[in-house]
């Protein structure tokens, strides 16, 4: 599914080099649950930019479905993006100005699908978050746990290959967190991939499988060995 | 496409009094555009009715070398039996010291026969017009414009009253109808001078500069012909008759005034639409700036779109079609605004007998070239949104 090989990635920030990136490797099966846990600063988010074809990295080998990544322009990254991987972020990132609807439909827009299968596919995306009576309703007329229900119909409407968190429960409370793990649980078990990343040890470890990430290096966790 | 248009309008009705705002320098420019070149219009189609009214299907002719051969009364008469030619007057002018007791004015004296006046078709308000045999007896009998009544007679019934032309007593037989176009137009180009008509015999008795070899003379066109084809058949006479000295003659026709009179409208046109066309170009930087802000401003947005899968042309595509959208309904509204600003311009003037049609080619004018705009400055703003990154723009705090 994802295999990444000595994945390099440096920043310039004024005059010092940082290196949020080094040699990182890892590998994920198919419908695996994993998490990345680490600190701030210590490379999860660039990680996760790179899984998620956001960024390119310097040097290293990164294939997604057996397909090498690296060498794709930006508008051959937008397909991959979606395509194959769905978002949930920290933040919710919906467009306020689109209904809850709207919004799971717009990744479909881009696929250039026809109505009635984008309509059926909003649908069975909202019924699995349990959100079809909330379709109508703009984002800032839902709770944040709704809102992250909404991102994440909107990351599976696609039926991606790899669904990748942010954070996904940073900003809510320990109930509505529950909650949404329920959902990644579900997701998970019904077969689909998902990449987890996120800095609480609770909800790693969740996960089926844990992987650490310390000053741009990657290693497998035990369950102790979660920092 | 269709989606975009709809997220177009969303983001436009979205933010109402900012995009009316933004659109106010195209409704403008549109109405500026669109008013100015038909209110040009509208007032040429009047102007051109006045000249037509000064006597159409008229063509002058002068004589500057006779080869010896000059052009007399008598030949006149002979061209008019001619299929194509109406009447044929001799016609020859000069400026005379008019006298009615002891008002003194200078007068226009025109030496002419009765054809004349049909051919300008003149009408009377009193009397009667010269006759053919007031030439043939060379009698001092006079016809005078209604201007010329009032200012040097004083009254306008002033038939069988005697003026004085340089020195030669004349009777008043008839007194023109005031033509106002005419008089107008007569004024416009430093005209208004009183006028007297005479017979042409008596002009050369009285005028050292008029003899019987004619110089200048008018023609018109028989029922069912054209100026045009008086024009040539002239031509042809003159050509014969002058050893084919293109030179020796000038054969002028309304029609050349009218063609003066469509050139100088046509750059009238232009240049109005030009500077109309400038206010469109400023409106257009209007909608610029606010795209620009629009998308700074959406940038989150944007890196959203990016994330979940928007190629950089479908982003391109949002924010131009966004800005064409906005021009093309300022473009609508400032159609709509010109056309009842004219409707109420021709209600207002009805009275002058103006009318003040829309234009269609200005419409379709400014409709491609508001199109035009809307892409030109959208596509630097659109393609500022479609430049950036994912990353940079997800993680841009407002």
């Amino acid at each position: 599914m994802i295999s990444l090989k000595d994945i390099c990635k440096t920043y310039r920030i004024g005059t010092e080099v940082v290196h949020a990136l080094d040699h990182a490797s890892l590998e994920v099966e198919d419908g695996e649950f994993v998490s990345i846990i680490g600190p701030s600063g210590s490379g999860k988010s660039t990680l996760m930019n790179i899984i998620g074809c956001l960024d390119i990295a310097d040097s290293g080998e990164y294939l997604l479905d057996g397909i090498p990544i690296e060498d794709y322009s930006e508008n051959e990254l937008a397909t991959v993006r979606n395509k194959k991987i769905g978002f949930v972020f920290q933040s919710f990132n919906l467009i306020n100005k689109l209904t809850a609807y709207e919004n799971v439909e717009l990744p479909l827009i881009y696929q250039k699908l026809k109505k009635s299968e984008r309509k059926a596919r909003v649908r069975a995306a909202l019924e699995k978050v349990d959100l079809v009576k909330r379709a109508e309703h703009f984002p800032t007329e839902l709770s944040g746990g709704q809102q992250q229900r909404v991102a994440i119909a909107r990351a599976i409407a696609t039926h991606p290959s790899l669904i990748l968190a942010d954070e996904p429960t940073g900003n809510l409370d320990s109930k509505t967190s529950k909650e949404i793990m329920d959902i990644f649980h579900d997701l998970n078990s019904q077969g689909n991939t998902i990449v987890l990343i996120t800095h609480d040890r609770n909800v790693a470890k969740q996960a089926k499988r844990s992987v650490n990430i310390l000053d741009g290096r990657v290693s497998e966790a035990t369950d102790d060995s979660i920092v | 496409m269709i989606q975009s248009f709809k997220m177009a309008l969303k983001s436009i009705s979205g933010n109402k009094m900012r995009s009316f705002l933004t659109m106010l320098g195209i409704i403008i420019g549109v109405m500026a555009l669109v008013i100015l070149v038909s209110l040009v219009n509208g007032t040429t189609s009047s102007v051109t009715d006045t000249i037509n009214s000064l006597g159409s299907n008229m063509v002058g002719v002068t004589v500057s070398n006779d080869y010896g051969n000059p052009v007399r009364k008598e030949d006149l008469d002979e061209w008019v039996k001619r299929p194509n030619i109406g009447y044929a007057a001799p016609i020859a002018s000069g400026s005379m010291t008019g006298k009615y007791n002891s008002t003194s004015k200078t007068v226009t004296v025109y030496g002419t026969t009765e054809q004349y006046f049909t051919i300008k078709k003149s009408e009377l308000s009193i009397g009667r017009f010269l006759k053919s045999s007031d030439y043939d007896n060379h009698t001092n009998v006079c016809v005078i414009s209604s201007e010329t009544a009032e200012k040097l007679v004083g009254y306008t019934s002033c038939l069988n009253e005697e003026i004085t032309l340089n020195g030669s007593k004349f009777k008043i037989v008839g007194v023109l109808k005031e033509n106002k176009d005419a008089s107008a137009l007569a004024a416009i180009m430093g005209g208004g001078n009183l006028e007297a008509y005479i017979p042409y015999s008596s002009h050369v008795r009285l005028s050292t500069d008029t003899s019987n070899y004619v110089t200048s003379f008018y023609l018109s066109a028989a029922e069912g012909f054209t100026t045009d084809s008086v024009k040539t058949v002239i031509n042809q006479i003159m050509l014969e008759r002058f050893n084919y000295d293109e030179d020796a003659f000038n054969v002028q026709s309304t029609d050349t005034l009218e063609d003066a009179m469509g050139n100088i409208t046509a750059i009238l046109s232009i240049l109005l639409g030009g500077i109309a066309g400038i206010s469109l170009v400023v409106g257009g930087i209007g909608i610029m700036n606010i795209m620009l802000v629009t998308v700074t401003e959406r940038t989150r947005e944007i890196g959203i779109r990016k994330a979940i899968g928007a190629s950089r042309g479908a982003i391109l595509r949002q924010f131009l079609i966004e800005a064409v959208v906005l021009c093309m309904i300022g473009c609508a509204i400032g159609i709509f605004l010109s056309w009842s600003f004219l409707r109420l311009v021709t209600v207002i003037v009805s009275s002058l007998d103006l009318s003040f049609g829309m234009n269609g080619t200005v419409v379709i004018v400014a409709v491609s070239f508001c199109f035009f705009i809307g892409v030109v400055f959208g596509l630097y703003p659109a393609n500022k949104a479609a430049k950036m990154k994912p990353i940079d723009a997800l993680h841009y705090s407002e």
